[in-house]
């Protein structure tokens, strides 16, 4: 549905959330997480891709625990989301990579540790208009060909990427520079975080990217894939083949399927929450976070793959355990991180 | 005994002038404050880009990783979806304007008059959301190719939205044509729409100019039609079926994400601000110069 104003309404509630937590702080000499941790808010900010799981938890949460205030997650981004994260402003982060060592600096200095937590797995998806009855699959390589800097200005028409598709302009959509989904892109088919064109129509609201390929007849994109799944009517997906018969020969349909057992890729990563260390001592935080682990099925719901029990286990004892700092400490976005190798990375 | 009461009443005038004085101060004070603001940070702006560099390139993209800071390609779209708004508008504006101060009968008039200027009063995320999911899929059934976010929708739109402001100010001012002008037009045999043309329209022809002024400077600055409907993606051409950004759009789209404060690209948003304020005032100032020369001519 419409785009801009939702997220201007959304950008504003949560401005106002903050806000209004910025004034109870105040209002109590500093005390919004008081002693007894009851009655307060929590708080989520970040990723626009993991804002719909997010908000599924907030709202069962709410539902579950009617005296308790039903958590506000904001879309700042997962750049954004950090930021506000590591000035205390949030209680929880959602982000769509690993924390980049800068972020890592940053909490570092306000002395915010944080507990990183995997939660469910996504894939970035190409998408087309409908409309559209040439591009039926796309390589990796003919990705990086569009999305590279050095495109910008100059591949600007279809036939440029495929001699065989029409001589007709080529129109962009993609997340904007302060999404967790356009780092992970750029790094995954350009192979350098944040290094891409310009020249698109670029949106941290991936539904103005879903309107702009839903209503433009030569317009590409890339999406999260459970935007993909709400407006299946009005996208088509985009095969995408990565050249490497060892992960599946051919182009690869993303689904949940083909992004659980590995053959989706560059395109697929897992997706992250970020709790604060002293947020996790609240008893209405230790209660919201359990209910990413026992909730998977919600993960489903709103389109995204849930990860395996033995990785939600694992989870689960990190929080309990209060086990602070990341375990992908090269920092940012990682290509290829499979679910074995998330396992592998989370013991 | 006399006095006391006298003292205070005075003290209370004294107070109430002043409360009313700083009212007045406050909005000027706002006023200076802004101009201030822009002011400061565009010029923390030209220290690091160089104002030939801004005003002159050809490519906008500030917030990725290799920055270019060339304003062309927003102003190019701003002007690209005004000029469309206006050649709506201008016609559509003065041939209402037209009828309904020479032909319409008074009754008529005072019932269209109030319900054209209810256009005026629909907020402007309506008309937003009219240009994406009405004007453009209309427009798409007879342009092949053109893009869900265009300049040519919301400008149309736009047009709409500022058609009262010239209907509106252009039948003042031809209202203000003084009678005899008409009655003198008469007398020498011209038809109603010969003394229309050639005599209401050049007499009122300031007063016009400065309503047409008003209603450009309206469409450069208006915001949420262009963030909605245009698209935002900033790209120097005059093709008004592919996805444009605006300055005002621009603006919009980095105060929405988290760029943080005192980095360059949070000072863009005050440059091409204090742009689009020059701009504006410009044409403000020039539509209340022509106004105030209609009515020496006639009052």
């Amino acid at each position: 549905m419409p785009a801009r104003y939702g997220a201007v309404m959304r950008n504003f509630l949560a401005m106002s959330a903050v806000l209004a937590l910025s004034v109870v702080a105040l209002g109590c000499g500093g005390g919004a997480r008081d002693e007894a941790g009851t009655a307060t808010l929590i708080t989520i900010d970040g990723s626009s891709t993991v804002f719909p799981i997010a908000e599924a938890m907030a709202e069962e949460f709410g539902k579950a625990n009617p005296d308790v205030r039903t958590p506000t997650v904001g879309i700042s981004g997962t750049g954004g989301g950090f930021q506000k994260f590591c000035r205390s402003e949030a209680d929880i982060s959602n982000a769509s990579r690993p924390i980049r060592p800068a972020e890592i600096d940053a909490c570092r200095t306000a002395g915010v540790d944080y507990i990183e937590l995997p939660i469910a797995y996504d894939g970035i998806a190409i998408v087309v208009n409908p409309a559209n009855t040439w591009a039926r699959a796309i390589t990796v390589a003919e990705l990086r060909t569009l999305w590279a800097p050095e495109a910008q200005g100059k591949v600007t028409r279809w036939n440029q990427v495929r001699t065989s598709w029409p001589n007709r302009d080529i129109r962009l959509f993609g997340a904007g520079v302060d999404s967790g989904t356009y780092d992970y892109f750029t790094e995954a088919i350009v192979g350098k975080e944040g290094a891409s064109r310009g020249d698109f129509t670029s949106s941290e609201d991936d539904n103005v990217i879903v309107q702009g390929v839903a209503s433009d007849e030569l317009a590409l994109g890339f999406l999260p894939l459970a935007y993909v799944e709400q407006n299946r009517s009005r996208l088509t997906i985009v095969p995408v083949d990565d050249g490497k018969a060892e992960r599946g020969a051919g182009p690869i349909t993303p689904s949940a399927e083909t992004v659980r057992d590995g053959t989706y890729q560059p395109l697929s990563r897992p997706l992250f929450i970020y709790v604060a260390r002293k947020a996790a001592d609240r008893p209405d935080v230790q209660q919201f976070v359990q209910m990413f682990f026992d909730r998977p099925e919600l993960v489903r719901e709103v389109g995204y793959i849930e990860l395996t029990p033995q990785i939600y286990d694992l989870a689960r004892t990190h929080f309990a355990d209060r086990k602070v700092g990341t375990a992908f400490g090269e920092g940012g976005s990682q290509v290829g991180v499979t679910l074995e190798e998330l396992l592998a990375r989370e013991r | 005994m006399t006095l006391r009461p006298r003292a205070r009443s005075r003290g209370f005038e004294a107070l109430i002038e002043w409360a009313l004085f700083i009212c007045a101060l406050l909005s000027i004070g706002t006023t200076a404050g802004i101009i201030l603001v822009l002011a400061i940070e565009t010029v923390a702006f030209l220290r690091e880009v160089s104002i030939v560099a801004f005003l002159f390139g050809t490519e906008w993209t500030p917030l990725f990783a290799t920055p270019r800071f060339g304003v062309l390609p927003l102003v190019a779209g701003t002007t690209l979806v005004s000029v469309i708004a206006m050649l709506v508008a201008l016609p559509m504006g003065l041939l209402s304007a037209i009828y309904l101060s020479e032909y319409a009968p008074p009754r008529l008039r005072r019932v269209i008059k109030p319900v054209l200027e209810i256009l005026a009063g629909v907020p402007t995320v309506v008309y937003g959301y009219f240009a994406l999911l009405f004007v453009t899929p209309l427009l798409q059934r007879f342009i092949p190719g053109l893009a869900g976010f265009n300049a040519l929708g919301p400008g149309i739109v736009m047009g709409i939205m500022i058609l009262p402001l010239v209907s509106s100010l252009s039948e003042d001012a031809m209202q203000a044509v003084p009678r005899g002008l008409r009655e003198g037009s008469y007398a020498l045999g011209a038809t109603r729409m010969q003394t229309s043309i050639r005599v209401v329209v050049p007499a009122a022809f300031s007063g016009i100019t400065a309503a047409c002024i008003l209603a450009a400077s309206r469409a450069i600055g208006e915001t949420m039609i262009v963030a909605i409907a245009a698209g935002q993606q900033p790209r120097l051409t005059w093709n008004p079926l592919v996805p444009i950004e605006t300055m005002t759009a621009y603006i919009v789209q980095v105060s929405l994400g988290d760029t943080p404060q005192g980095t360059i690209e949070y000072r863009t948003i005050f440059a091409v601000g204090m742009l689009l304020f020059l701009g504006t005032f410009l044409l403000n100032l020039a539509s209340a110069w022509l106004r105030e020369r209609f009515r020496e001519e006639y009052g």
